[in-house]
């Protein structure tokens, strides 16, 4: 079956006055029907810009340089903006990671969902696209929902601001729904809430979800597969379980290692990653992960490494799993000597 | 809201009270009367004047005596013109003035904030900087200055418009240009920030992630947000455009009410100052005020309680 979304070697870069940036530096993956794909990373590790890049709301001097995008089979590089429009929102729709800000605060809720169906089903009334909002008010739970229809932004919580920024992305029944950091924003309890609220209607709607997050705990709540990205690269593919598991690239060691454990001994301090990431208008010759790295060699400062697949749909960029690698001191030794691709 | 409304109107007289007891201190602190002259008034003379318009009360009296008269919208006589009345340089300045300032403020209008608006869509291109350009010269020229260029070349050199007065609509074209200059330079500015502001801000980018087109995310969700403090501006600008500005007055030879007020200080002229700056005032602060109760139309935020 053909993915909903599939990306290939996309590359995107902001031209600023000291250089290029090269936020993305060529990103492969796709998205299965019904499939909920997590995309991790700190911040300036590219996911973000690769959301954007699909959604082409790219600002200022952002810009797709190279690559493919193709939702449903349809390529959105360097298609018309016209075009563009009739799919942004119909087909793929977008959340936001800060609900305090990413609603008109001088319109009401209701005309700010309303105007999503208004965009894309011109055959409905007005009275049938308030029937349908208080539908997805309801749907996203938010109590009293015909009442609320006609409240403004300032009167609603965040939990319930990004409950109608959910809304609007579902009014008209994507196929992607892209997630950039939904839950950031929020008080911890809420966060529950909301990736709950996602859970269940992904379900009952069966559409895909790219959920964009620097929070490990989260992915393995809502997503079937998790891509860990660094410095404008996918570092790991696999499959959520596995990742847990068997991660597969010190990069993703390292993510794990610095997520606290209730079960933990108190005495033990939490690992950080050290250092911080790279410069993107000047990326590194090597593995960008390979400055802070504590497993790396000589060939990681100068190459990058390729993608080895270390297992099930399982993949990773480090010179670790060479064949060639050392044996001795080397964390991946178990994975070690799988496929370059 | 009707609470509000009230304790508005009260603090607005307050205000006025003590603007007009400022005025009154101030113009009797300095030295000279109304009939100060060159030529030397016997002392029978003055007292006699003195007399016949309660100048030889004590002061409290007379800042009482007028506010009384104010009450009742009458600003006494004028010391200097015999017979004439504040009231009448009131009645036949304003209607020069409100009209000037009317046309003025449509221009402005009409002119400000297109310009900023495709500055701000058009930044950093070069219809951004020919604007912003002009924008510049506006703000930092003297309108005395931009009011004798314009004189010089439309109606001595070219001789499109007349060169003093308002008889013809043509006569209010070099006054408005003249005197909005300033004003639409300002609000182009704020409006052109404001409007780049606003569209950087992550509900404009929400409103394009729904799919709809550019002019409706400007038109919808862009231009009322930017608005909000071009608003906030407007009030003391129209107060200002529609009471008239001295100086453009008297270079057209509008006979407004600049004029009679700018006359009235150098001549101690004590109630035509007193009852041309309460006048003034209350048109600045009613302004004000008609700008407060707006943004409740257009913010839903702003609730008066």
């Amino acid at each position: 079956m053909e993915p909903v979304l599939q990306v290939k070697d996309l590359k995107t870069s902001f031209l600023t006055s000291s250089g290029e940036v090269q936020a993305v530096r060529g990103v492969s993956f796709s998205v299965n029907k019904g499939e909920s794909v997590g995309i991790v990373g700190e911040s300036g590790s590219g996911k973000s810009v690769t959301s954007l890049s699909v959604m082409q709301l790219l600002t200022g001097t952002g810009k797709i340089v190279g690559g493919s995008v193709k939702l449903n089979g349809r390529e959105l590089v360097g298609i018309g903006t016209k075009e563009m429009r009739s799919i942004r929102g119909k087909e793929v729709a977008m959340i936001f990671q800060d609900p305090m800000t990413s609603l008109n605060p001088l319109l009401p809720v209701g005309e700010q969902v309303s105007e999503m169906l208004w965009a894309h089903e011109k055959d409905l009334s007005r009275a049938d696209r308030e029937a349908r909002v208080a539908e997805l008010f309801r749907m996203v739970r938010i109590p009293e929902a015909e009442k609320r229809l006609k409240s403004y932004p300032h009167e609603f919580s965040g939990g319930m601001r990004q409950r109608v920024m959910i809304a609007m992305a579902l009014a008209c029944k994507p196929d992607l729904l892209i997630a950039d950091e939904p839950t950031t924003a929020l008080d911890v309890s809420i966060q529950d809430q909301i990736l709950k609220l996602m859970r269940s209607i992904q379900r009952e709607i069966g559409m895909s979800i790219m959920f964009i997050t620097h929070d490990l705990g989260v992915v393995a709540e809502l997503c079937n597969r998790v891509i860990v990205m660094y410095g404008g690269l996918i570092m790991e593919q696999a499959d959520i379980l596995d990742l847990f598991e068997h991660p597969c690239h010190p990069y993703t060691m390292g993510l794990l290692a610095s997520i606290p454990d209730i079960n933990q001994d108190k005495q033990k301090r939490l690992q950080p990653i050290m250092g911080s990431p790279p410069d993107m208008i000047h990326p590194p010759k090597g593995c960008p992960f390979s400055p802070r790295c504590p497993y790396a060699c000589r060939v990681c400062l100068e190459e990058l490494p390729p993608i080895y697949t270390a297992g099930e749909g399982h993949v990773s960029r480090c010179w670790l799993l060479d064949a060639d690698a050392p044996a001795a001191d080397n964390p991946l030794s178990y994975a070690k000597g799988g496929k370059r691709g | 809201m009707s609470r509000y409304l009230i304790r508005r109107v009260l603090t607005m007289i307050v205000t006025l009270f003590m603007i007009a007891l400022l005025t009154f201190c101030l113009m009797h602190i300095v030295p000279g009367s109304p009939f100060t002259s060159q030529k030397q008034m016997s002392q029978a003379v003055l007292d006699a004047l003195n007399a016949k318009y309660n100048l030889d009360d004590p002061l409290w009296k007379q800042f009482f005596d007028y506010m009384r008269g104010v009450l009742h919208f009458d600003f006494g006589p004028s010391y200097k013109y015999t017979g004439k009345t504040v009231n009448d340089f009131i009645e036949s300045g304003l209607p020069y003035s409100a009209r000037l300032g009317l046309v003025t403020l449509c221009f402005v209008l009409l002119t400000s904030i297109p310009m900023g608006i495709v500055a701000a869509l058009r930044n950093g291109k070069w219809q951004d900087m020919l604007l912003m350009f002009l924008a510049t010269f506006g703000v930092t020229i003297p309108s005395f200055v931009i009011a004798t260029g314009l004189l010089y070349i439309f109606s001595f050199k070219l001789g499109w418009t007349p060169v003093y007065g308002v008889d013809t609509w043509k006569g209010y074209i070099l006054p408005m240009i003249a005197m909005g200059g300033y004003s639409i330079s300002f609000l182009a500015r704020l409006m052109r920030s404001s409007l780049l502001e606003v569209m950087g801000q992550d509900y404009i980018r929400t409103a394009r992630a729904k799919g709809i087109s550019e002019v409706r995310v400007i038109w919808k969700h862009a231009l009322r947000n930017a608005l909000i403090p071009v608003i906030t501006v407007l009030g003391p600008t129209i107060a200002n455009l529609l009471t008239g500005s001295f100086v453009i007055e008297k270079i057209f030879a509008i006979p407004g009410m600049g004029g009679y007020f700018v006359n009235s200080v150098t001549q101690r002229d004590y109630t035509t100052i007193m009852g041309m700056t309460i006048f003034y005032a209350t048109v600045l602060i009613a302004m004000i005020f008609l700008v407060d109760l707006f943004y409740c139309l257009i913010d839903p935020r702003i609730k008066y309680e």
